[in-house]
């Protein structure tokens, strides 16, 4: 489903991200394991062509993302993936509803009402439709993060430390509710955490060692 | 979900920002607005009382003071001038028409005028009850001052020196109500019209008045000789007159003719009220000035609106290009939203403009053409849509700038 070849990013002279080779077929979950400031994020940010690496090859679908530019990549990452920041960032402005709709208007996929409706009881918010992010619990805020993720089925799920501040059943949840989701629309899922917790969850683990050079040291210490 | 909707659901989540911005932006509008309708009304009405006169002669002394007294009724006339020597004027060629005036006192504050039928013709006043004055001592009034005044036809009054109210009276010689005029929109509404006649047998005897030894308006028309009554036809006085040109060559030699030859001195409506209206146009454009200052400071208001909605939005911003927005689709909505609040602002305050201007002109008769005015569309209002327009986009550059280059991979990683 989508092929990393020969990945470096660097920052200034310091490389902070690379990825010799990692494969997925369609429809994969994977883990993507490592210690804080690994370049979990920034490997997430690559996949969905929010951040381009400064080496290295990647094929998403069979669309090379090295050949997008500009409105290009935005159009392909509309249709194409889906992601669940750590922070989940709805739009305060808008209610549930109107936040998938805007995920929708976004994409340039038609406004469907009952996609909406259908998406927000499979992940048991259907009554929250017309609340505003403000009025939603954190559990709730994720279930309508992971359906705004999902409500234009991408081929590719990206999920970032979804169980970070979660206590253990709450953590088994929000994973089963991506796997679920994932599974309904066939995409590959990557889930980027370092929480010990997920990895029994995952069936493949693609594990980033930590930051070469000083930031292994205070890493270690930390 | 469009740019529109997204561009409303902001707006809505600060409604006392918005309603700021939205009525700070509304003042300046309405404000400027309102000073372009009034000056224009103003202006409409100097050019269209003075319309079909070319000169107004009377007594040496101000010009500008010859025209308001005998074109637009606001100030006493400078004096008086032999009947003759208008009469003289009338039979030079270049004269197609003269019409005499007789000014000195007024009823309740609005002017009598002793004058020729010609007078009410030129206005193209035509008499809505009775007739038109045919004897000494009968009045025919115009349509305001018969509203004001409760005056019909059959009814009597007395004048009173100058034009203030409460001046010495001129009890002892009533005039006789025999006609009211249609409305014009035009002075003659203001105006008590009666013969020339009238007027100087009403100062034929009010010349052994003690009042007349301290009046100030200097302008009673009267005959020469206060003695000899009944009034002798020679050496009449009046106060000014009208007059309209037989041909537009006598504009370049006439005035200058009038001014050397006679005891007459020639002013030009067109000429004085254009010098008036410079005047005015001085306030006017103080006005304009404090509301350009407004609409200055919504611009700023706008900006930091828009900014710290910015700094408040990042992550919307960084989640909706994350979503596939492109950044010109980013752009957009924090354009879209300032123009809304642009626009909100613009209807808002052209709509408070033309509802005052249309309140004034209700309220105020001798501005009721305003109520009119303003159900019109001014050209200049084309520049004030362009001000505040360009208000919202001058608003929007820097925050468009900063969201446009943003680091949405930075921004999501940081949150």
């Amino acid at each position: 489903m989508f092929s990393l070849t020969g990945i470096a990013h660097r920052y200034g002279d310091a490389t902070v991200l690379r990825v010799d080779e990692w494969r997925s077929g369609t429809g994969e979950h994977w883990l993507l394991a490592g210690a804080s400031g690994s370049g979990k994020t920034t490997l997430l940010h690559i996949l969905a062509a929010l951040t381009t690496p400064t080496t290295g090859t990647i094929l998403v679908g069979g669309t090379d993302l090295g050949g997008l530019s500009g409105a290009a990549r935005d159009r392909w990452r509309g249709r194409n993936v889906g992601l669940v920041p750590q922070r989940l960032h709805l739009v305060g402005a808008l209610d549930v509803a109107d936040n998938l709709r805007l995920a929708q208007y976004l994409a340039g996929v038609p406004d469907d009402a009952h996609r909406i409706r259908t998406l927000l009881e499979s992940v048991g918010v259907a009554d929250l439709a017309r609340r505003y992010p403000r009025e939603l619990s954190q559990g709730q805020a994720q279930r309508v993060a992971v359906a705004r993720a999902v409500v234009n089925r991408p081929a590719l799920v990206l999920a970032d430390e979804p169980t970070a501040n979660l206590d253990d059943v709450h953590a088994s949840v929000a994973l089963d509710l991506l796997r679920a989701q994932c599974l309904a629309s066939g995409a590959a899922l990557v889930v980027a955490s370092h929480d010990a917790r997920v990895r029994p969850l995952l069936p493949h683990v693609y594990a980033l060692p930590p930051r070469p050079g000083p930031g292994e040291a205070i890493g270690a210490s930390a | 979900m469009n740019v529109v909707r997204l561009a409303f659901a902001y707006a809505r989540r600060r409604p006392l920002t918005t309603a700021f911005n939205v009525a700070l932006l509304a003042l300046g509008v309405a404000t400027i607005t309102l000073v372009i309708l009034l000056s224009h009304e103003l202006e409409q009405r100097l050019v269209r009382e003075a319309t079909g006169i070319d000169l107004v002669v009377g007594a040496k002394g101000s010009p500008l003071q010859l025209v308001l007294a005998g074109i637009y009724h606001a100030d006493v006339p400078p004096g008086n001038v032999p009947l003759a020597a208008v009469e003289e004027l009338a039979r030079r060629p270049l004269v197609r028409q003269v019409i005499p005036m007789a000014l000195g006192d007024s009823y309740r504050g609005y002017r009598i005028v002793g004058t020729e039928p010609a007078f009410v013709a030129h206005y193209d006043a035509t008499p809505a009850q009775g007739r038109a004055w045919a004897a000494p001592m009968e009045a025919v009034l115009g349509s305001e001052v018969a509203r004001a005044t409760g005056l019909r036809v059959g009814g009597t009054f007395a004048g009173s020196h100058g034009l203030a109210e409460g001046g010495g009276g001129h009890d002892e010689t009533p005039y006789r109500v025999v006609g009211v005029l249609a409305p014009t929109g035009r002075v003659i509404d203001r105006l008590v019209l009666t013969g020339i006649d009238s007027v100087w047998r009403v100062h034929a005897h009010g010349d052994a008045d003690a009042d007349h030894a301290r009046d100030a308006d200097g302008g009673h028309a009267k005959p020469a000789s206060a003695s000899s009554l009944p009034a002798p036809a020679p050496a009449r006085e009046v106060t000014l007159a009208l007059v309209k040109y037989a041909s537009p060559v006598a504009a370049a030699s006439l005035p200058r003719a009038i001014n050397a030859e006679t005891v007459l001195q020639a002013a030009s409506p067109a000429y004085e009220s254009a010098r008036l209206f410079t005047v005015f146009g001085i306030g006017t454009d103080v006005v304009r000035g404090f509301a350009l200052l407004l609409v200055v400071a919504s611009v700023f208001g706008l900006f930091v609106a828009l900014t710290q909605a910015l700094d408040e939005r990042r992550y919307d911003l960084a989640i909706m290009r994350a979503l596939g927005a492109s950044r010109g689709k980013v752009v957009a909505v924090l354009a879209i939203e300032s123009m809304l609040l642009a626009v909100s602002g613009l209807l808002v305050g052209l709509g408070i403009a033309h509802a005052l201007a249309a309140t004034i002109g209700a309220w105020l008769p001798a501005a009721g053409e305003l109520a009119h005015g303003a159900r019109a569309w001014q050209a200049a209002e084309w520049g004030i849509v362009a001000l505040a327009l360009g208000a919202g986009i001058l608003a929007t550059l820097i925050p468009a700038w900063r969201a446009y280059r943003q680091d949405v991979a930075a921004t999501l990683a940081d949150g």
